[in-house]
């Protein structure tokens, strides 16, 4: 995945244009910027699930500021990096896994994403299916107990289906803030339980948004990455 | 059983914020938001209460974060509903309303305006849900500083709070969407001196704040 997304933003940084030349003289490595991926629908078509407006400004306002403000953390860290400021690239370390984080996360996110007109919701079939089934029972049970992770979250965060690299065992598990699923556990399915993510449709009523986005899950994403 | 929580009455109209927090947000920030605190945090009693009458202690410990959780939602929100004031109230005035706090502020970031900007990067810096506060340490009349609280955490270990700013996204996100600068840029025009005066010069009474 991390790969993927490194490549992704490889790509949209050549198309757009933007290479690391404007940056010739202070850094002697070329690096592409991160930069907002396109989603692969419209904002309005998860509706009724998630609203066209919701969609809108999840994607180009606030997924677009973890891009930008992961760039400019980036440039911190190679500026202090050329000079050898060791205190600085450690203090830039919050700024970087927030941000980052935040641009790894709704990246997976959207790509978790599906309208019901492409597939939407179809569950999941094949070795994640079977997996699922001898994890959890069922897929409805799977989802029970994702919705009730979801509802523990105190605060902002996310909650994930997960492969442990290690065993190849998969599980459910919540992360604060923008904490990305890195390490250990490899992300296969993630739900935003931040509340810009659902607040302008549903308000205080986050267990209906919980409960109607598994009608627009691309499961077709999540079987791609457990085989990965 | 424990003693129950309820709601506290908000010291204003549901649109006395206008047109700085909509009526809408106030209704469901007070009316939902905070009432589920108090309904969680009551659960969370009663299962303390149990758990203590049993010498259930794992099941006390499981209990803790619930209880910060839940319990500092209560708090912290009963401390901001009074840290607002209606929009053109004199309350909302602090050269009137605060002449000793305004003092302290001045002697510490030089102005009220310098002030209100280093508080502003404390709540624009956080990342998550949170609360941004002014502080006395140490008790009332004390040195002034600015915190940050995650989630729910409130402020706690003798630091007097004068002053809270919710910065969860259910406080803003109706009216000012991502923009969340511009609701902690506008929030000023309703901040409640009179009470953040009270509490610098006199403290907190914990108990009493729960009860309201």
């Amino acid at each position: 995945m991390a790969a993927s997304l490194v490549r992704n933003t490889a790509r949209s940084a050549l198309r757009n244009g933007a290479s690391a030349t404007r940056a010739a003289g202070s850094l002697t490595f070329a690096r592409g910027k991160a930069t907002l991926p396109d989603l692969a629908y419209d904002y309005g078509a998860l509706e009724p699930s998630i609203s066209g407006k919701i969609m809108e400004l999840h994607h180009k306002n606030h997924h677009q500021t973890y891009v930008n403000s992961y760039n400019t953390a980036i440039e911190q860290l190679q500026e202090a990096q050329h000079k050898g400021d060791i205190a600085a690239q450690i203090a830039l370390k919050p700024l970087i896994n927030f941000h980052g984080g935040g641009h790894i996360n709704h990246t997976l996110f959207w790509e978790n994403l599906a309208p019901k007109s492409a597939g939407g919701g179809e569950p999941p079939a094949g070795a994640l299916s079977k997996a699922i089934d001898e994890s959890f029972g069922s897929l409805d049970e799977f989802k029970t107990k994702m919705n009730g992770a979801l509802a523990g979250i105190q605060g902002s965060g996310w909650a994930w289906l997960v492969k442990d690299k290690q065993t190849g065992n998969i599980g459910i598990k919540t992360y604060a803030n923008q904490d990305a699923v890195v390490g250990q556990f490899q992300p296969l399915l993630g739900i935003d339980a931040w509340e810009h993510a659902y607040y302008l449709q549903y308000q205080n009523r986050k267990a209906e948004y919980f409960s109607a986005i598994w009608d627009v899950i691309n499961w077709k994403a999540v079987e791609k990455r457990f085989s990965a | 059983m424990s003693p129950k929580y309820t709601l506290p009455p908000l010291p204003y109209a549901y649109d006395a914020l206008e047109p700085v927090i909509s009526q809408q947000i106030m209704q469901l920030h007070h009316q939902k938001h905070h009432q589920t605190y108090i309904t969680n945090l009551n659960a969370t009693l009663d299962a303390q209460t149990t758990a203590l009458a049993t010498n259930d202690i794992p099941a006390l410990l499981s209990i803790q974060q619930k209880l910060t959780f839940n319990g500092g939602g209560h708090i912290n929100h009963s401390l901001f509903w009074r840290n607002l004031a209606p929009h053109g109230s004199s309350a909302t005035d602090i050269a009137r309303s605060a002449p000793t706090l305004q003092r302290s502020l001045e002697q510490q970031w030089g102005s009220v305006e310098q002030f209100t900007a280093a508080f502003g990067a404390v709540l624009l810096g956080l990342q998550g849900s949170g609360w941004g506060w002014l502080v006395s340490v140490g008790g009332p009349g004390g040195k002034l500083e600015i915190v940050s609280t995650k989630d729910q955490d409130p402020v706690v270990g003798g630091k007097v709070p004068i002053l809270g700013v919710d910065m969860w996204e259910h406080a803003y996100y109706l009216q000012y969407l991502n923009n969340k600068a511009g609701y902690v840029e506008q929030i000023w025009k309703v901040i409640n001196w009179v009470e953040a005066e009270e509490r610098y010069t006199n403290g907190v009474d914990g108990a009493a704040l729960l009860k309201l």
